[in-house]
């Protein structure tokens, strides 16, 4: 499958892609450090007193040892450790100026994503300029999501009635898994987006076309207005302005189909329009009943929302 | 060895005195600690096997990537019903069958406190059980995960009545929970046998009446969380509705205020068994009894100021935040005392190679390193990346399993032969061991990767290319094995109530007060009240009889037994020992109607139910002790 | 062979709590808690927002309720003064302070009612009208829960069941009294005096 080829590779927490995802590996590793000694130890002292016979006097009093083991090395851990997450937690915390703003909306089972000072709305899909801070502020309209890209850093979840900041930076260029990572519903599995690092330039076209209306006089735009799609999604420039689904202005620009459940191409597309339920049973899409005619009309105008 | 010195007596006349009815009526009508806990055990079982049921068919969903054995709604019953069942309905109650059975034995006394009460409780405990587990027949079975957040599982996202089952049950099983913690509480400041002075109280007592503390504390939050979530539902209020002012965010607090002491509720009386069992087996006093008994108070204390840590990717302000990330590495210290203490121990004794002792190494091996987990997730930013992810769930699993589970085990082989009076198979226990032990680690270490890899938790299903395969394949296989293990070890179980060895009273040379006693032990207990002089009665010399009033063979046949007061365990009063009666079971199926006509919304129905527990409450009450006597 | 080690029993008086007084002292906690949990949630819920009470809706009028306050924490007087009657043998005087107790508590929750009449705003539409009912219905709940009790004791009292030796149950019922009282100072100033003292 194309979609498993395009990401074939795991959204790894260790294989980090920014600057905050970077801390947090090296983080884990200077734990893992730690732990590994702690383990060693505590099992090796373990064992030894499992094997040892009988009352063999030890150089330690028992409450040297248990004031060793279990107060003064714990407690110096718990020191360092403080001083990790509280120096950790700075660092990404901290604001950057001149940030590209953008903000997502928790839907069940898709993200909406916009743009304010472009003007551009789109979904599923976020793309960022390579090597520019981006702050992302989070919400939800309905039940809690969570907003986690773990190549690029960790999550935060988006709370109805709360917003939330997470701030991100990609180093590479590539294209990064985002997962939903809140239990919040039937298809919590299948909300999944992408973050694509563009250079600066390509972003600013990207950006500049998401912000546009959908081209005019294609043919088919009178039929999809008139079906029941126009009641929950909007393309811009047309009747079509529902707000219930993704914003489909420029679908056909997108790499996949309902939140990273199946690649965007005519066939899936086919199969996602009549029986979105079969390919994620439960999200909110109904299955649509349409002739033969009208669904050949239907894609060729969503395919043609460039 | 300890050779008691009390005086012979006739079991047999002593005995009839407190035989139950035989059959169903004693079933339904008794009062006895041991019986009680026993069949807390028994249940609290039932439910282990069910919600580990549960987990293998999950795992076999997860095995392979795009699987369709489960959908989406099916999937999410069955992880809500296994996280549910595992904690609610198995770990606290199993614990507190240990309790009810070896609190009055270990103290010295004939019952606990309040014997209606406890029998109380059980059927609280059994009946919201039921209840819960009826949605699963109904294929209605809750679907917001074990902590159900809001707005999820509000009116507006989950309609039908699967929630309500979670809302109400929970509510009503905190009824049991609570009046069980009263009960071990009182059992313990009212009801230790003269010379039973709290520094010669046994760990497992002490941790006991710790988790008692805490659950008074920290279940009414629970119930709040529940009580406001079935207002919303059912009533219509605005409590966790943002739209209209309320806060989904309160929901998470009131839970996790509740949610992280319970962790510790099921911990510390682990702590208790684990730290009775290993002396016993390496043959050495515990070493510093006094920092381990601080170690599960300071545990009990602290427990109440970490539950922000469920809650880091919330967005609260992280100031506040790192205060619980902070507060929570600390915890890791009395943690690491209990450990040493343990070790130390182990250090001056010579081991003796018996099931129960195998299972401590299954504590220690499998705890310590998911308690390194839980300090890694503690530190907040790296919460950030692996919360509500596959780590966290290796991280539970292995302090649940670890922590918990083994030390219940353990328990199991060293005290089942008390309960029943015969032996465990040591082949079957040990074969078991070391296949619960090899599977666990196979099924649940790999779980760490997972979550670093990026698999968030409660997913039905994954796509195939992410790496995820084949240790979701690994991670199936050992949840397998695992089961498997604990199979052999239900068999043993069975195998030895045919056909084990007969135990006599002491068969592992325990140190404290139940193994003074026939296996199993009379229904009275102790036809004499000893008089305890040391914190290993067993160990150190004699055990004689304490010639109080209340405690003597003439007492035992009129079922009664002393009350002591203080530190220093003086005879205060005599309790009378309630005879055998319907009106605990009556009351908790009056209050269970309350609940099914809660869950039905039918007022007819919550009247018969208020009609029906008053009226057995009244019967109750009327006689009280003083009227008795 | 048997050795026997005397204990020594204290005579007379019972010197620590009774047990059931101890059952009673735990389950107050545990109400305490309950309390305090909602108690907590209307001030998390109110941080988050001005003006509060939300617009529209009134701060609680103190005048009425302050007057039942009194009532209802003087009620103890009376029930303090049965539990004290008891202890020495004065079964009449237990009855009367019972009876006084009782009709105090009563006025309260009819003043409780007639207030949940006359109040304009309601339940659902806003988290205010939620948590005021929940809290203030919760504790009127354990209010008719003491009635109850108290009746009971009362009906104990006319059977001959309490002397000055044997008074336990006034004892228990009395302290949950005092609790249910004690209570109400935390949700008077928390739900009506708060909206007046803080901002
Ligand atoms: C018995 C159950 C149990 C126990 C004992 C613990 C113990 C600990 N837990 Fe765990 N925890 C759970 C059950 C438990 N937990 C559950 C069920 C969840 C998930 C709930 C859900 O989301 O569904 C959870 C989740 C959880 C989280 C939230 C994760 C998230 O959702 O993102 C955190 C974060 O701080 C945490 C921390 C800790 C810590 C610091 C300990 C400490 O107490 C551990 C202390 C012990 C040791 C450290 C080992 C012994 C000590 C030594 C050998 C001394 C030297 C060691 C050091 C200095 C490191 N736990
Ligand atoms: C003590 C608690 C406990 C225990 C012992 C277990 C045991 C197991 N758990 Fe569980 N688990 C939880 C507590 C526990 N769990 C909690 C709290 C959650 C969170 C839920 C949530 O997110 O809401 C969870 C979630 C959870 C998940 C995550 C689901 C998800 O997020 O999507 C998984 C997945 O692998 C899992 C697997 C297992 C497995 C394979 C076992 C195995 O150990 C099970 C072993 C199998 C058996 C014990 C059964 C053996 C059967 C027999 C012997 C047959 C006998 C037959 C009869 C008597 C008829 N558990
Ligand atoms: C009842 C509302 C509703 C109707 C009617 C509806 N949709 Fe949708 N649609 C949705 C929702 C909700 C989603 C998001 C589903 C998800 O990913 O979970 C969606 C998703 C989509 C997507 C995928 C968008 C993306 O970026 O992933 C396409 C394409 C689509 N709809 C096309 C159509 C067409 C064509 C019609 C009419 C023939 C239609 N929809 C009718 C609600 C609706
Ligand atoms: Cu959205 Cu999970
Ligand atoms: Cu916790």
């Amino acid at each position: 499958m194309t979609l498993a080829l395009l990401l074939a590779k795991a959204p790894s927490a260790l294989d980090p892609k920014g600057p905050a995802a970077r801390d947090l590996a090296h983080v884990f590793w200077l734990m893992v450090g730690i732990a590994t000694v702690i383990y060693v130890v505590t099992m090796g002292l373990f064992v030894f007193g499992l094997f040892r016979k009988g009352e063999r006097p030890t150089r330690f009093t028992d409450h040297a040892f248990i004031v060793a083991g279990g107060l003064v090395v714990p407690s110096a851990v718990v020191l360092l450790l403080a001083v990790v997450t509280i120096h950790t937690t700075h660092r990404l915390t901290r604001s950057e100026p001149n940030a590209l703003q953008v903000e997502v909306t928790g839907y069940q089972y898709w993200w909406a994503v916009k743009y304010p000072a472009q003007r551009a709305v789109t979904a599923n899909e976020i793309h960022i300029p390579v090597g520019e801070p981006v702050d992302i502020t989070l919400t939800s309209v309905d039940v809690n999501h969570s907003f986690w890209v773990p190549e690029l850093a960790g999550k935060v979840d988006l709370i109805p009635g709360k917003t939330n900041l997470i701030h991100i930076r990609a180093d590479h260029p590539g294209t990064y898994r985002g997962l939903c990572a809140e239990f919040c519903g039937l298809q919590h599995a299948h909300m999944d987006f992408l973050v694509i690092a563009d250079p600066p330039g390509l972003f600013r076209t990207w950006v500049a076309d998401q912000a546009g209306d959908a081209p005019t006089d294609v043919a088919g735009e009178a039929l999809f207005s008139r079906l029941t799609c126009a009641g929950c999604h909007t393309v811009r420039g047309t009747p079509a302005d529902g707000t219930f689904g993704p914003d489909l202005t420029h679908l056909a620009s997108r790499t996949t189909l309902g939140a990273v459940t199946v690649p965007n191409d005519r066939e899936h597309l086919a199969e996602w329009v009549q029986h979105a339920q079969s390919l994620k049973r439960g999200s909110l899409m109904p299955d649509v009943d349409l002739s033969p005619d009208q669904l050949q009309a239907v894609l060729a105008y969503l395919e043609a929302l460039k | 060895m300890t050779t008691t010195a009390l005086p012979v007596v006739d079991e047999d006349v002593v005995e009839t005195a407190w035989r139950d009815a035989p059959g169903l009526i004693g079933f339904l009508t008794s009062v006895d600690h041991k019986r009680i806990g026993v069949r807390y055990i028994y249940t609290a079982f039932i439910f282990f096997f069910v919600a580990g049921l549960q987990a293998l068919v999950m795992r076999v969903q997860l095995a392979e990537p795009d699987l369709h054995v489960l959908g989406p709604s099916a999937y999410n019953q069955l992880f809500t019903m296994h996280g549910t069942t595992m904690i609610f309905l198995f770990n606290t109650p199993v614990l507190a069958g240990f309790g009810n059975y070896l609190l009055p034995l270990q103290l010295g006394t004939r019952d606990m406190a309040f014997p209606r009460l406890n029998a109380f409780s059980y059927w609280v405990f059994l009946l919201s059980g039921l209840f819960m587990f009826t949605s699963q027949f109904m294929g209605k079975a809750p679907d917001g995960g074990w902590f159900s957040y809001v707005p999820l599982t509000g009116k507006t996202y989950s309609p039908a009545l699967n929630i309500d089952f979670w809302g109400l049950g929970v509510i009503f099983l905190g009824i049991s929970t609570t009046v069980g913690a009263v009960n071990f509480i009182v059992t313990v400041f009212k009801m230790r046998a003269p010379g039973m002075t709290l520094n010669r109280m046994p760990v497992f007592v002490w941790s006991i009446l710790v988790m008692g503390f805490m659950i008074l504390f920290a279940v009414p939050a629970l119930t709040v969380a529940c009580g406001l979530l079935e207002m919303d539902r059912k009533v219509g209020t605005a409590f966790y509705d943002p739209l209209r002012k309320g806060s989904p965010l309160l929901f998470q607090h009131l839970f996790w205020f509740w949610g992280h002491p319970e962790v510790y509720i099921l911990l510390v009386p682990a702590i208790g068994m684990i730290a009775t069992i290993v002396p016993v087996f390496a043959k050495a006093r515990l070493k510093a009894y006094v920092w381990v008994v601080t170690a599960v108070v300071g545990i009990g204390f602290v427990s109440f100021g970490l539950w922000v840590h469920h809650m880091f990717a919330t967005g609260l302000p992280s100031q506040a935040m790192g205060f619980f990330s902070g507060a929570s590495l600390t915890i890791s210290i009395p943690s690491g005392i209990v450990i040493f203490a343990l070790i130390a121990t182990l250090w001056r004794g010579t081991v003796r190679w018996s099931t129960p002792l195998l299972y401590t190494i299954g504590f220690v091996s499998i705890f310590v390193l998911g308690g390194i987990t839980g300090v890694m997730v503690a530190v907040m930013p790296f919460d950030w990346q692996v919360h509500d992810t596959y780590f966290v769930v290796a991280h539970f699993h292995y302090v649940l399993v670890g922590g918990v589970l083994f030390p219940i085990f353990a328990a199991l082989y060293y005290w089942l032969p008390k309960m029943t009076g015969r032996m465990l198979s040591e082949r079957l226990g040990k074969w078991s061991f070391w296949i619960m032990f090899a599977g666990f680690n196979l099924g649940f270490f790999p779980q760490h990767i997972l979550g670093l890899l990026g698999m968030p938790r409660r997913i039905y299903t994954y796509p195939a290319g992410l790496g995820w395969d084949w240790l979701n394949m690994l991670s199936t296989v050992g949840g397998f094995l695992f089961g498997l293990g604990t199979a052999v070890s239900l068999y043993n179980f069975f195998w030895s109530r045919a056909r084990g060895a007969p135990a006599g009273p002491n068969p592992w040379d325990g140190d404290t007060l139940e193994w003074s006693l026939p296996s199993p032990p009379p229904h009275e207990n102790f036809a004499v009240i000893p008089a305890v002089s040391s914190r290993h009665p067993m160990w150190d010399g004699v055990l004689p009889a304490a010639n109080v009033e209340g405690g003597g063979v003439d007492a035992a046949l009129e079922r009664q037994t002393p009350i002591t007061e203080g530190m220093d365990t003086v005879v205060e009063d005599i309790m009378q020992v309630p005879e055998e009666t319907y009106v605990p079971f009556l009351s908790a199926l009056g209050v269970g109607i309350v609940f099914v006509g809660f869950l039905v919304s039918q007022v007819t129905v919550i009247v018969v139910g208020v009609v029906l527990a008053a009226a057995a409450v009244g019967v109750w009450t009327w006689r009280t002790a003083e009227d008795i006597r | 062979m048997s050795a026997a080690v005397a204990v020594p029993m204290a005579t007379g008086r019972v010197r620590g709590l009774r047990r059931g007084t101890w059952g009673m002292w735990m389950l107050i906690l545990t109400e305490l808690m309950i309390f305090g949990a909602l108690v907590g949630s209307y001030f998390y819920v109110r941080a988050g927002q001005h003006p509060w009470p939300p617009a529209g809706i009134e701060k609680p009028p103190l005048g009425k309720i302050s007057i039942a306050t009194v009532v209802l924490l003087g009620s103890s007087v009376p029930m303090a003064w049965a539990e004290w009657a008891i202890r020495r043998g004065h079964v009449g005087r237990l009855k009367l302070g019972l009876a006084v107790a009782w009709i105090m508590g009563a006025a309260f929750l009819a003043n409780q009612a007639v207030e949940y009449h006359d109040l304009h705003f309601g339940i659902r539409p806003t988290v205010y009208g939620s948590l005021f009912y929940t809290i203030t219905g919760l504790h009127g709940a354990h209010l008719l829960v003491g009635l109850v009790m108290n009746a009971v004791v009362q009906a104990k009292a006319w059977l001959g069941k309490f002397d000055g030796q044997r008074h336990h149950t006034v004892e228990i019922a009395s302290l949950y009294w005092h609790f249910v009282d004690a209570v109400w100072i935390l949700v008077f100033s928390s739900l009506y005096l708060s909206p007046w003292l803080l901002r």
